[in-house]
């Protein structure tokens, strides 16, 4: 059990009846790459948003690093380090690409009561955000105002968001959504590039990126998980042909 | 030197020139009526910084202006009085002095707005604002019931609260004592929404499930700003208190808190700059129109739909793209 570095104990999430998620015992492992499959609805967006604290679990409970967290929230889950993106855009369209990573950053600095000081001049801040802006190929783009960016670029910048304050857990939602393969193909090496420093979950639908990035998969179908194994495993499962990957093939 | 530094520093030197103007051609009641201008431009700067800033759409903003309103009238009533303002659990005696009543007056402002914070703050949008409504109307009709203090007839003051060196009674040297206020209370704001402070206030603005998924706890902080901004209506209640040297129950009607919204909503939501125009331009045309009508209001209706549809970020969102920004 101690190697998880997050993981749930039957979490169910019931909706007036409705079963979104159903005895999730979902593991993950210390620097895994964990990806979370399934056809739409299947729970996946409901399973990250109880991860992160967002929606409270009808029964059951979460551990991260075997302390309960169950009730903890999202702020201080974030400030533990579990770090989510979103699988709509969430960045601050009005703020510039830096003024964005700033704010992430600025949230693991200790308390923000501070009122005086101009905050564009706080150069910890900014070298902070710059080096992260690098990273993620958007040092071009630091004086734009984010709602100015590509839909590609600002996937980039939902990412590079959640690594403000070097979490341990990232919980990713959908980050290729809507990028288009290029861009999938970009932000799979990046993703990649952080394998091993952070442990993550990664909801997907791109197949090929999955393929190329799970150290793990899960397999949830009507809010139960069906199987979770190796890449190998999970092809070869004939519950998973069955349920999902048939599907999918065919219609994507 | 840019344009919008030329701007201020202009809009500045004409309200200092004001008063001698306004005595060259003998028209001297326009200082006096100017600070009242002042005064409310002052009082919209603060609700700017939650409405404009932060998204928290207060309509009760006036029950803090009221707070400081009656703050220094009721100080001043005791010490004409004889009597203290309370005796239990510590004596506290009536003031004339004005930078006590300041003091006091935000205190006061302070602790109501952080236990009616504290509530009206765990709801968003309409619901936001209908309770900053309610908790409002309890005061406006609390101090109706004041009878000690006139109850619905008001309290006069026995002339204006003092300060050292400085003779309020005077309407020109009150009229600079606004003018201060303001320019010093513009510059804190300044200070404030770029500070470290002010950048999380703008967060939980645009997203604020974002930022607490990114790690802040944003009622805090967006409890924070709304007692700053009752502590600077109530320096403008106590200021227009003694411009008036009156005060009644109507300082904390939903009325008032209607038009410091039109007021920053005219000028220009979150940009300081744009509450001091709106509250300016407003007033004025309130001035100005009800010389010729009673009925302005029904003028100033298309006005301000006109400024609402074609200019989203009020007269100074014009100001700037098409003068300031044309360096």
């Amino acid at each position: 059990m101690t190697d998880f570095v997050l993981h749930t104990e039957n979490l169910c999430k019931n909706y007036a009846g409705l079963a979104a998620n159903t005895n999730l015992n979902l593991q993950l492992i210390k620097g895994e790459i964990h990806a979370l499959i399934g056809p739409n609805g299947a729970g996946k967006s409901t399973a990250i948003a109880q991860l992160s604290g967002e929606l409270p679990p009808s029964s059951g409970k979460i551990y991260f690093n075997s302390k309960e967290v169950t009730g903890t929230p999202v702020f201080d889950r974030a400030q533990m380090g579990i770090s989510r993106s979103f699988q709509v855009t969430s960045v601050f369209d009005e703020m510039t690409v830096l003024e964005n990573l700033a704010l992430a950053i600025q949230a693991h600095h200790g308390h923000s009561y501070f009122f005086w000081r101009n905050i564009n001049n706080n150069k910890e801040l900014n070298k902070q955000a710059c080096e992260l802006a690098q990273q993620f190929g958007l040092e071009q783009h630091h004086k734009l105002l984010a709602g100015a960016l590509a839909h590609g670029e600002k996937r980039q910048l939902e990412v590079a968001m959640t690594l403000a304050g070097d979490p341990q857990v990232l919980l990713l939602d959908e980050p290729m959504a809507g990028i288009g393969p290029g861009g999938s193909k970009e932000l799979t090496q990046l993703l990649d590039g952080l394998r091993g420093r952070y442990s993550i979950l990664l909801v997907e639908h791109d197949m090929d990126a999955v393929f190329a990035l799970a150290d793990r998969i899960s397999v949830l179908v009507y809010g139960e998980i069906i199987a979770t194994g190796t890449v190998d495993e999970i092809r070869n499962n004939e519950n998973v042909q069955k349920a999902y990957l048939g599907h999918t093939e065919s219609s994507c | 030197m840019n344009r919008k530094f030329i701007f201020l520093l202009s809009a500045l030197i004409i309200l200092i020139l004001l008063p001698f103007v306004a005595e060259a051609v003998d028209e001297s009641y326009v200082t006096s009526s100017m600070s009242r201008v002042l005064i409310f431009a002052m009082a919209a700067v603060s609700l700017d910084l939650i409405v404009g800033y932060g998204a928290m759409v207060s309509f009760g903003h006036a029950a803090f202006v009221g707070l400081g309103a009656y703050v220094a009238a009721i100080l001043s009533f005791h010490i004409n009085d004889g009597s203290p303002v309370f005796s239990f659990p510590f004596s506290f005696d009536g003031s004339n002095n004005l930078l006590l009543i300041l003091i006091v007056a935000m205190l006061v402002a302070a602790i109501v707005a952080a236990l009616t914070g504290l509530i009206s703050l765990r709801t968003h949008g309409i619901h936001f604002i209908m309770i900053t409504l309610a908790f409002a109307q309890m005061l406006y009709y609390l101090f109706i019931s004041l009878d000690t203090y006139g109850g619905e007839d008001g309290l006069l003051m026995l002339g204006r609260n003092q300060l050292p060196f400085i003779d309020t009674a005077n309407d020109t040297s009150f009229y600079y004592l606004c003018l201060f206020f303001l320019v010093v209370y513009i510059v804190l704001s300044r200070r404030l929404v770029n500070s470290q402070f002010g950048r999380v206030i703008k967060g939980c603005k645009l997203n604020e499930k974002r930022m607490q998924s990114l790690g802040f706890n944003t009622y805090w902080y967006r409890l924070t700003a709304y007692i700053i901004a009752a502590t600077g209506a109530a320096v403008a209640g106590v200021l227009l208190a003694n411009k008036t040297e009156y005060v009644d129950p109507g300082l904390f009607s939903w009325h008032l808190s209607g038009e410091l919204l039109v007021m920053i909503i005219l000028g220009g939501l979150g940009s300081i700059y744009g509450a001091v125009i709106g509250a300016i331009v407003y007033l004025l045309l309130e001035q100005v129109l009800s010389a010729y009508t009673e009925h302005w209001m029904f003028y100033l209706g298309p006005f301000l739909i006109f400024v609402v549809i074609y200019a989203r970020h009020g007269i100074y969102g014009i100001l700037q793209n098409k003068v300031l920004n044309n360096d």
